[in-house]
Formats: C-alpha cells, sequence, structure tokens
C-alpha cells in the first residue's frame, strides 16, 4: 500500500516515519492533490510534533492555498446567489464546493478546481443570460466541443468569469442523458438540504450517490484517490447523523435511478483502500450477478491501479493500460457506440492538432488542483 | 563517501549522480534533487554550481525535478520535459532552450508551491550586513544591476525571490545563479574578464539566455537571514542621467505586493506580513543606464544605513 494511504489511514504512524520515507510521502501527496488533506489530518490527530519541520512548511503551504480557496468560493457565493436568483434559481452546489460550504468532513483540507452547481434544465437558458450578465462567459470553445456539450452532456461548457478567473461548471443532471444510469432529476431536487440563504448541496443519499457516479462513471483518474476520500467521509458521516436507516435509504436510491453499480465499486474500493466501515450485507446486495460477476476481477484489477497515488515509488505494473481502459470505459458508459466510435475518432484527429503549451518564464498563480 | 561542495564531485561522479538518483543540492533552505542525462545540465551545473553544499542522499528534498526527452515524438523533435515530482508543468522545450529552461524551472518550484514566507518577485542583494530588496518588472534591469553588484563585492541573496519571514523585517537568503538576457550577456562579461558565465540558451521566449556565477561573496552560502533597511525599485533608461528618488511606502508597498508570488494566497497574513516589512525600509526609485554609476549610488546609500 502506497506509504500516503497508510498515514491518511493511521496518521499516528506519522511518528514513526524517517526522512528518506517522508521523502516519498511529499511527492505522492503532491501527485494526488492531497497534501492539504494529509496535513488535516495529521494536525486532526495531533501529530503535528511528529512532523519534521522541513515537511511541514510543505504541509501548511498547501494549507495556505486551500484556505485561499475556501475563501474565494465564499466570495463567488455573494455574486453567485444574486445571479442565479435573476433566473430563479437557488444556488444547488455540487461536489467539492458543496462539502465546504456544507462543512462536511471531505472538506478538511480539500482543494477544488471549479465550482460545480446544479440547475434545471428548463432554466438554463435564463440561467445563461443572468451568468453572462454578471460576467460569466464560456471564451473561445471548439464549435464541435460546444455541439458535443450541448447535445450529449449533463453540464453545459465551463464558464469562466472575466474579472475573478473563477471557473462554474453548469450541470442541469449528474450524469450524461444517454448514459447507463437513469437519473431523476425532480427527485434530487426535492430532497436538497438548504445550507444557507439561497444555497443548498443534495441530500445525502444523492450526495454519495453523485460521488459515486460521478467517480465511477468518469474516465479522469488523477483524482481518484481524493473522490475516494470524499465518498469515505460521507458515508462514515452520514451513517453517524442518519443510523442503521441511511444504508436502506441509500440502496433504494441507488436502485430508483439506476447506479447500484458505481454504488457498490464505492463501497468496495472505499473499504479495501480507506478501511470504511460498512455493513456487509449492503455490499452483498449491491454485489453485481450472473454474466456481470465475471468482470469483477478485472474492473478491480483496474480500479486498484486508479487508487494508487500515480507515482513510481507505489505505482503498480500496467498503470497505464489500466487507466487507458478507464477512460474507455468512461465514454463507453457515457454513450451508446454508435454515437461513442465517431466521437473518439474526432477526439483523436483533434489531439494530433499542435497543442499550446504553457511556458515557465511567466509567473504562475498557485498550483493545479 | 560525502562531498561537501558540488565542485568536489568530479565530473564523473556529478554525471552519475545526475543520470542515476538525483543530484542533490542545497539552495538557501531547500533542498533540489535534480535527475537530467543532459550533457549541458552537467556542464551547467559545474560551472555555476561548483561553490553549493551538497546534500547526501538518504534524506528529504524539497523539490523532486527531472529534466529529460520522455516520449518517443520528443526524442525524435530533440525535446526535452520538465517535471516536479513526476507532473509535467510545461510543454516540450528544444534541446537548444535546455540550460535556461532547467533555471527557470527551478525557479519555478519554488514559485508555486512554499508559502511559509512571503514571496516578492524581486532581487535582494547585501551589503555590509544590510540587505536591499530589488522588485521590478521583467525588463526592468534588475537583474544586471544584481550581476554588476555581484562582480563589486555585493552578496547575492537571490535574483528572483525575495523570502520574508512574516512579521520579520529579514530576508532569507535563496541564492542561484543570476539570470542575463540578450545584451545584458556581453555588457557583464565585458566589465570582468573573470566573470563566469554558463551555457548561452537562444532564442528562448525572452531571447538569449545565460547565467552569471554570482556567489562571489564569501557568505554566499550562509543560510542565516539578513536584515532588510532598503528597497530600490530598477529602471534601466538607456542615455538616463542617474537618478535615485526617495518613493512612498504606500505605493513602493502596493507595487511590491502586485508583483509578489504569493501575496494575496496568504492573505491577511501577506497584508500584515508586507505591512511590517515595508514599514522598516527606506524605499527609492532608481533610474540608471550606467552600470557604474549606479553601483556607486548604491553603495554609497548602504554606506548612510550602514
Amino acid at each position: 500500500m502506497a506509504l500516503l494511504v497508510e498515514l491518511l489511514r493511521d496518521p499516528g504512524c506519522a511518528a514513526g516515519l524517517t526522512p528518506a520515507q517522508w521523502d516519498v510521502v511529499v511527492p505522492q501527496a503532491r501527485q494526488a492533490h492531497l497534501l492539504a488533506t494529509l496535513a488535516a489530518r495529521l494536525w486532526e490527530a495531533g501529530v503535528s510534533g511528529a512532523v519534521p519541520p522541513e515537511v511541514a512548511r510543505h504541509l501548511g503551504s498547501a494549507v495556505v492555498l486551500q484556505r485561499k480557496q475556501c475563501q474565494g468560493l465564499t466570495y463567488e457565493l455573494r455574486h453567485l446567489v444574486p445571479a442565479l436568483a435573476e433566473a430563479g434559481e437557488p444556488l444547488l452546489l455540487l461536489k467539492g464546493a458543496a462539502y465546504i460550504v456544507a462543512a462536511l468532513p471531505p472538506a478538511a483540507g480539500r482543494l477544488m478546481s471549479d465550482i460545480d452547481i446544479l440547475v434545471h434544465a428548463g432554466s438554463l437558458p435564463a440561467v445563461e443570460a443572468a451568468l453572462a450578465a454578471h460576467g460569466w462567459s464560456a471564451g473561445k470553445i471548439d464549435p464541435y466541443n460546444e455541439r458535443y456539450y450541448r447535445q450529449w452532456m449533463h453540464e453545459i461548457p465551463p464558464l469562466g468569469h472575466r474579472d475573478r478567473r473563477s471557473t462554474l461548471d453548469v450541470h442541469h443532471s449528474i450524469l450524461p442523458p444517454t448514459s447507463t444510469g437513469r437519473i431523476d432529476v425532480d427527485a434530487l431536487w426535492a430532497q436538497a438540504v438548504a445550507i444557507q440563504p439561497g444555497v443548498c448541496v443534495l441530500g445525502p443519499e444523492d450526495m454519495v450517490l453523485h460521488s459515486a457516479a460521478h467517480l465511477f462513471h468518469e474516465g479522469e483518474f488523477g483524482h481518484g484517490l481524493r473522490d475516494l476520500l470524499d465518498l469515505d467521509g460521507l458515508l462514515r458521516h452520514f451513517a453517524e447523523q442518519g443510523g442503521e436507516g441511511f444504508y436502506a435509504r441509500l440502496t433504494d436510491r441507488a436502485r430508483h435511478m439506476g447506479l447500484q453499480r458505481p454504488l457498490y465499486y464505492a463501497c468496495v474500493h472505499a473499504t479495501r483502500v480507506l478501511g470504511t466501515p460498512l455493513p456487509p450485507a449492503l455490499v452483498r446486495g449491491l454485489r453485481p450477478r450472473g454474466l456481470a460477476a465475471l468482470k469483477a476481477p478485472f474492473m478491480d484489477f483496474l480500479f486498484r491501479r486508479a487508487f494508487t497515488p500515480d507515482h513510481s515509488s507505489c505505482r503498480l505494473p500496467l498503470t497505464g493500460f489500466a487507466l487507458f481502459c478507464l477512460y474507455v470505459r468512461s465514454h463507453y458508459l457515457r454513450m451508446p457506440l454508435h454515437l461513442l466510435l465517431p466521437h473518439l475518432l474526432r477526439k483523436a484527429w483533434m489531439d494530433l492538432r499542435p497543442e499550446a503549451a504553457s511556458t515557465p518564464g511567466r509567473k504562475a498563480a498557485g498550483q493545479g488542483g | 563517501m560525502s562531498y561537501a561542495r558540488l565542485a568536489d564531485l568530479g565530473s564523473d561522479a556529478l554525471g552519475e549522480q545526475l543520470s542515476g538518483d538525483g543530484l542533490r543540492l542545497r539552495v538557501g533552505p531547500y533542498c533540489y534533487a535534480i535527475q537530467s542525462p543532459e550533457a549541458v545540465v552537467a556542464r551547467g551545473l559545474a560551472t555555476l554550481y561548483g561553490d553549493f553544499p551538497l546534500v547526501p542522499a538518504g534524506g528529504f528534498a524539497d523539490f523532486h525535478v527531472t529534466f529529460g526527452p520522455t516520449g518517443w515524438r520528443q526524442r525524435l523533435r530533440g525535446q526535452l520535459d520538465f517535471f516536479l515530482d513526476e507532473r509535467r508543468p510545461f510543454g516540450s522545450v528544444p534541446r537548444s532552450q535546455a540550460y535556461a529552461f532547467l533555471e527557470w524551472g527551478l525557479n519555478w518550484c519554488l514559485s508555486v508551491t512554499m508559502n511559509e514566507y512571503l514571496k516578492l518577485h524581486a532581487a535582494v542583494v547585501a551589503k555590509d550586513g544590510i540587505a536591499l530588496v530589488m522588485p521590478g518588472l521583467p525588463g526592468a534591469g534588475k537583474s544586471t544591476l544584481c550581476a554588476a553588484l555581484a562582480l563589486r563585492g555585493w552578496r547575492v541573496l537571490s535574483d528572483e525571490h525575495a523570502l520574508i519571514p512574516p512579521g520579520r523585517r529579514e530576508v532569507v537568503p535563496v541564492y542561484r545563479p543570476v539570470s542575463l538576457k540578450n545584451a545584458s550577456i556581453n555588457v557583464i562579461r565585458g566589465r570582468d574578464a573573470a566573470a563566469v558565465i554558463g551555457p548561452v540558451s537562444n532564442d528562448t521566449h525572452k531571447g538569449s539566455v545565460a547565467h552569471l556565477k554570482a556567489d562571489l561573496h564569501p557568505d554566499s552560502h550562509c543560510r542565516a537571514p539578513v536584515a532588510a533597511r532598503l528597497m530600490v525599485f530598477p529602471e534601466f533608461q538607456a542615455g538616463a542621467p542617474l537618478e535615485l528618488r526617495p518613493k512612498g511606502r504606500a505605493e513602493s508597498f502596493l507595487f511590491a505586493a502586485h508583483h509578489a508570488f504569493n501575496y494575496s494566497l496568504l492573505r491577511e497574513a501577506g497584508f500584515d506580513a508586507m505591512c511590517h516589512f515595508i514599514d522598516g525600509l527606506d524605499c527609492f526609485d532608481l533610474r540608471y543606464s550606467d552600470l557604474d554609476a549606479a553601483v556607486a549610488r548604491l553603495d554609497a546609500l548602504v554606506g548612510e544605513f550602514a
């Protein structure tokens, strides 16, 4: 197991780490976008005294960035709530922004790359107009990509703010309409929980399901371990808050939305990688049967690699192959083959065009993530 | 076997470390572990980093840097990639620009990751134990002035990052070679025949770039912070008479903060650190065309504060 994962599971073992082991943990955490999360766990466990000062300054530096992001988020909300109100929509936050504003456990040390929100599909034109009036626009986008988003995706092309440079992802569902899930958007809205005037988040079960669907349907595993930590934190928290009934509501909801499979993977891998305590009956009830069960060892092979930090000190053999398979799988889940194949060919051709590269002579504004 | 300085390694051992587990160098408060199979990197480091302390393997390094060709496409085109940890923040660069790019990459590591100090985008030099901070827009001539001062007995603390511990009026030294661009390369060469200048990279996005070995002062690699008393905003203007004009602290604050790497990231702590720092400084605008006159004026200025 990667040293980073061991430390996240059991921060107490920080006391026994040698400088040579820290020399591996910090790059692993940086690669996995988890430096600030690691800091939060070590601090919370009261073992910061065991962290050598030359390591502590890396952790502290990541925390500075994370706090700045949280402050930036609060500031964005002050602008977003009135903008959306003009379109008659509340602000429903998804993923990282939701965890942070609702002060849920995954918020500790979590970095965000953009703000994800959910709006009613019927309000999209009004929402886009209101956001445009407040400075958000899609900027230059390839017409093919624009059409792809509009026709097939559950979100519109990302919007950037002209002055504040923040990025906003506007969703009207939590999975593409062509995907295998049957997302009941009205039910998501019905269970939404208000956390501040004009600001709400998904209900507990839907929040877990969205996190699982996002992680196990998407092909980008650069944040794989972070997203699995989100699930671990949410499952532990809601089980404690909602009692035993939570798991029953969760499986019912998964069945209703056709999301048993991502929930199954979430439970299996959160338990395996992070030791999430879950009732065995929950996983048994979700386990794929029949033909689908045959591919379980292969899926396990793929996800094991996806949840290992992408660093030579812990990378498993065939990681590149596994990530490629997951990437292809994500597209396959997103749309049927007769739509997917032309799209992949088109994207492959677009990738061959020379890419614009940034240069280090320019001052960079912050760490990616 | 352990070595004190890079120059104590033979060129074979240097090459082995660079193409093996990495050469570990102490740069101010940080340790860089550098891996690169490129001959120009070994040559540049041997020329410019000879007096840098080495760090024994087996400990903690702040920045793990890899610089070399990666995929077959890069190999065919003679291009190199820069990695911090194992992430590639930039596009590939042609081999002819390798050395300049390595130095930029090493700057970048520090610019984007560390926030335990307020980091101004500024050169820092010191004389008689007094540090002088020189923020400046690119092209303002701060590096050239910094190089000229180094050749006249000043100590260079950095030509890129002023590291300020919050709540202190000090600068933490983080010396690396001073970068020279275009005409400055020959200007500095012409001022001192003994000046040691590293590999020249042509046709970069900033033109020709080379670096001066500027750790000539005996304390160059001393890690203790240096008290800051002066902030000077240099501006090279061909043919202009020398002019050193006092500048308001508020205006100086705004300019330096605006060009800082992490002023806004540090939020209130950044504002407080900047306030405290600048309160103890005398600030000036320096317009110059003649380097000798500028050096003499700064010598006199620091004399007033010693």
